[in-house]
């Protein structure tokens, strides 16, 4: 098989994982002319494509043929999907040739489960090692690892590899008991206990001897399909929070489950809007830099998000008797509560406001959204209780607005796929 | 009104801005007038050296923070000419009773000062990330060539990082005002060129295609998201951009035919056809071993002489599954009659169990071989064939319901564990399953008769009863 069909089918198994960051590793270079490549720990989206992606990484498989069978994956065994298998060699050279034209920060080598997890695993850690071996390659690689592969091969993948990762596919052990019964989700978790234990103990070694190999610098991440099966967001929710406090996620992604060609039929049969993926990201976010906790986010009377405001607003809404929030005194905390505000305008009006009081003509500099912040702040010069923040009147104003704004406000949800 | 004409770099505008403040000349008093495009040896970074000014005794000494330099530094390569002015407005409301005032974003100046400084880190980023070399191979190797039209005057600015990043190439970035070289060893500048001075193609941008048109997913279209962050104004120097009309035009009907494909069903072009057995739902076990008999739901049937069904007691305590049926079930239509069976009853016989317990399968119900002169030899069935089948072998476990599975080598342990599995290292425990509670994996008995010598054969057998023992204890 020529290499373009090979690229065209590895590439479009691929694209199924929705990660393509390459930020958050350590700084390197090739300035003195040995290798190629270089990470200022800052990623870099080279390109994006329709769907609102960024492309940062060569997303690929080793392989798609695979003997697991798992019902919502497009590369199952019982797949009739066209199979194609790179050799390592041809993954390098692609790199390489990427990466010299700029088009790519490195690699994102995942793979079908050929013959055993070992095996597989060997032939994706063959890349990686002839990338920084041989080519002294000092760009970003992420490996896609399996849970029962042996414990010399995820050391030497980490030595590698930026990042690592082992998706957790489902929410619970019920759903990958259902859609993936040759998968273990206990098994999973604690492949993903030991991960994060070599990081931190990598991390721990080189803080007292520079020469103690890294181990995954970038850290570790995992990816939840949304929408395959009936569990709710709060559901999901909560396995993402244990999951970045127990295992120390980096990143927990969440993919719409989109129709895939040769589905099973356990499969729903339409994909789950758009918008409950980008609502998780937002609550997700909620949790980890706005001190949300993950039962505040949804309640048990609904367990699911509200597809048409944002968790942020919703909470708000829940708890409109914390409001108005004073923006000159209220602290960190409850300013990062206040629908519309980011962390980085929190922190601009936490500094701003040393010596100055702010007014309502202030708010458009640091480019708020007004008709979201107005109804729940005060300033020098203005109480949100002059407007009613009570009454339904105003959340279903709010309703109208947002659902007006998610058909073209799409470019906010792009920023959950970029890199940070 | 005071005319100060200068080059338009920071190290320029620094020391000329420190002279107007020593005048005490105020922001409106003075008009800021570039000189014609800096010259090509001039660093946009010198240090200002102050040596005309430093050895006066009498020159006042200006405290501003260290953040309006690194400020002052980005606005310095915006386009807007204006940006000297708006500069020197700040440096004079800071050394003006103002010290604090970088930290006012509310205030106007400053507000258009971070949007600036924005727009260069933003076009910096940019750049970083648009560039696209194509490769000139001559006879003393390659040169790495690119056109990129940023919006500010951050080539200089911006060249170290592609030296960081691509030191062992000879590269060069063109642009409209300035091209940034580098060859092998040493950065140069060089005054600015048209297009038509880059190359035209690149031997691997069509891979480049190939992998952008795949990575799309058509059944996620957000053009919007997508030029949020790549923006038009880049698109005529990116190649992949020519492609997207396309996959926006082709993209409903790719999702159409995704959704169309989609069911159980596998067709593979020679007319092989694999589907999950059709089960009927029936207690009866006798009615769904009937009902296996006209299986055709993987391409092993067209080989096999018949299905090869089950067989035991309706409610065995004990399931033993194989692999699949060999050459002499193939015929007899019933499972372990062979050689292989021989040695299950014989080892089932040493380790005390009553037959009249043991119901024996398989985990694919037909025979699949190969010719081999006027033999039939084994093909062990692929991940298909047993997904094909697995439904059989679920019903059978759901209606006979036996306390212990015991599995017989690893493509029965694999369909019962999943294909990590492996029985070298679980053989002979008491391991749990989705598909049953209590299972026990050991080898396959014709793997006994595959051994070596006497000596070996006979090891293997005492190992092999072992394990059937503990799947024993296990029923009881």
């Amino acid at each position: 098989m020529e290499l373009a069909r090979k690229l065209a089918i590895l590439a479009d198994a691929a694209k199924y994982d929705a990660s393509c960051a390459s930020s958050g590793t350590v700084k390197r270079d090739s300035r003195h002319g040995k290798g190629i490549g270089s990470s200022t720990g800052m990623g870099i989206c080279h390109s994006y494509t329709p769907d609102g992606r960024c492309v940062s990484l060569l997303k690929i498989l080793l392989t798609n043929y695979c003997i697991f069978d798992c019902l919502y994956c497009i590369n199952r065994a019982s797949s009739n999907v066209q199979r194609a298998r790179f050799t390592a060699k041809e993954v390098v050279q692609l790199t390489l040739d990427f990466y010299r034209r700029n088009y790519i920060e490195g690699l994102f080598l995942s793979s079908g489960i050929i013959r055993s997890p070992d095996y597989t695993m060997e032939q994706v850690v063959a890349v990686a090692r002839t990338l920084r071996l041989e080519h002294e390659f000092r760009g970003y690689i992420h490996l896609k690892t399996i849970p029962e592969a042996a414990p010399e091969l995820i050391t030497e993948a980490g030595r590698y590899a930026d990042r690592i990762s082992i998706n957790i596919e489902l929410p619970s052990a019920a759903d990958v008991a259902k859609l993936a019964p040759q998968k273990n989700f206990e098994k999973t978790q604690i492949a993903m206990n030991e991960i994060r234990n070599r990081i931190e103990e990598a991390k721990a070694a080189r803080s007292e001897n520079r020469k103690v190999p890294l181990f995954a610098p970038a850290g570790q991440s995992t990816q939840m399909i949304v929408g395959a099966t009936a569990a709710s967001d709060a559901t999901i929710l909560r396995q993402a929070s244990s999951l970045y406090t127990k295992q120390r996620l980096r990143r927990v992604y969440y993919s719409a489950f989109s129709p895939i060609p040769d589905s099973s039929s356990k499969l729903p049969l339409v994909a789950p809007p758009l918008v409950r993926e980008h609502r998780l990201y937002q609550a997700d976010w909620l949790m980890r830099f706005y001190g949300f906790n993950v039962e505040e986010i949804t309640t048990s009377a609904a367990p699911n998000l509200d597809l048409n405001i944002d968790p942020k607003l919703a909470w708000a809404l829940r708890n409109r008797d914390i409001f108005p929030v004073d923006l000159n005194r209220s602290p960190r905390e409850l300013l990062l509560r206040v629908p519309g505000l980011g962390t980085r305008s929190v922190e601009r009006i936490l500094q701003v406001r040393r010596w100055h009081r702010l007014r309502l003509d202030d708010l458009p500099r640091l480019h708020l959204p007004l008709n979201k912040v107005l109804p729940f702040v005060t300033t020098a010069d203005y109480n949100a209780k002059a407007l009613t923040i009570d009454g339904d009147e105003v959340l279903a104003q709010f309703r109208a607005a947002d659902a007006q704004m998610e058909l073209f406000a799409e470019g906010a949800a792009s920023a959950i796929h970029g890199q940070f | 009104m005071i005319e100060i004409t200068f080059v338009p770099t920071f190290a320029h505008w620094q020391r000329a801005a420190r002279e107007a403040l020593q005048q005490e000349l105020a922001p409106e008093e003075i008009a800021w007038q570039e000189l014609s495009s800096h010259t090509p040896s001039l660093p946009i970074f010198e240090e200002s050296t102050d040596a005309s000014t430093g050895a006066s005794t009498s020159t006042k000494q200006f405290l501003v923070p260290k953040k309006f330099v690194e400020l002052a530094k980005q606005i310095a390569l915006h386009s807007d000419e204006q940006r000297w002015a708006l500069l020197y407005r700040i440096l004079w409301r800071l050394t003006h009773g103002e010290p604090k005032l970088l930290e006012i974003f509310v205030d106007a100046n400053v507000a258009l000062a971070h949007e600036m400084a924005k727009s260069v880190r933003h076009d910096i980023h940019k750049m970083r990330a648009f560039v696209r070399f194509r490769e000139i191979k001559n006879e003393d190797g390659s040169w790495f060539v690119a056109w990129f039209e940023p919006q500010h005057h951050i080539v200089e600015q911006n060249a170290q990082f592609f030296v960081d990043r691509f030191a062992s190439m000879r590269w060069s970035i063109l642009t409209p005002e300035r091209c940034a070289h580098w060859n092998g060893s040493e950065l140069s500048f060089t005054s600015g060129l048209d297009k038509s001075h880059a190359p035209k193609d690149d031997a691997i941008e069509g891979l480049w295609l190939t992998y952008y048109k795949n990575i799309f997913n058509p059944a996620r279209v957000k053009v919007h998201a997508m030029q949020a962050e790549m923006p038009k104004k880049y698109w005529k120097n990116l190649p992949e951009t020519a492609v997207i009309p396309a996959l926006l035009n082709e993209a409903p009907a790719r999702v159409e035919t995704m959704m169309k494909s989609s069911g159980d069903k596998i067709a593979q072009d020679n007319g092989d056809v694999w589907m999950r057995a059709p089960v009927p739902e029936t207690a009866s076990l006798s009615k769904v071993a009937a009902a296996s008999k006209s299986c055709t739901a993987c391409p092993l049937y067209k080989h096999a002489t018949q299905t090869v069904f089950g067989e035991g007691p309706k409610h065995a305590t004990v399931m033993m599954i194989g692999e699949q049926p060999g050459d002499y079930e193939d015929v007899a239509g019933k499972p372990f009659v062979g050689p292989a069976g021989k040695m299950l009853d014989r080892a089932l016989e040493e380790a005390e169990f009553d037959r009249a317990e043991v119901y024996v399968t398989n985990a694919v119900k037909h025979f699949k071989w190969e010719p081999r002169g006027k033999r039939r030899i084994h093909q062990k069935p692929s991940a298909r064939d047993i997904a094909a089948c697995r439904p059989w072998l679920e019903a059978e476990l759901r209606l006979v319901q036996p306390k212990v599975v015991v599995c017989l080598g690893s493509t029965a342990a694999q369909t019962v564990f999943g294909p990590a599995f492996r029985v070298t290292k679980q053989r002979g425990q008491l391991l749990e399953s989705p598909l049953a509670k209590r299972v026990v994996a050991t080898v396959h008995p014709s793997s006994l008769l595959r051994q070596p010598d006497e000596e070996s054969r006979e090891r293997e057998y005492k190992l092999f009863v072992n394990d059937l023992r503990v799947a024993l204890k296990a029923a009881r």
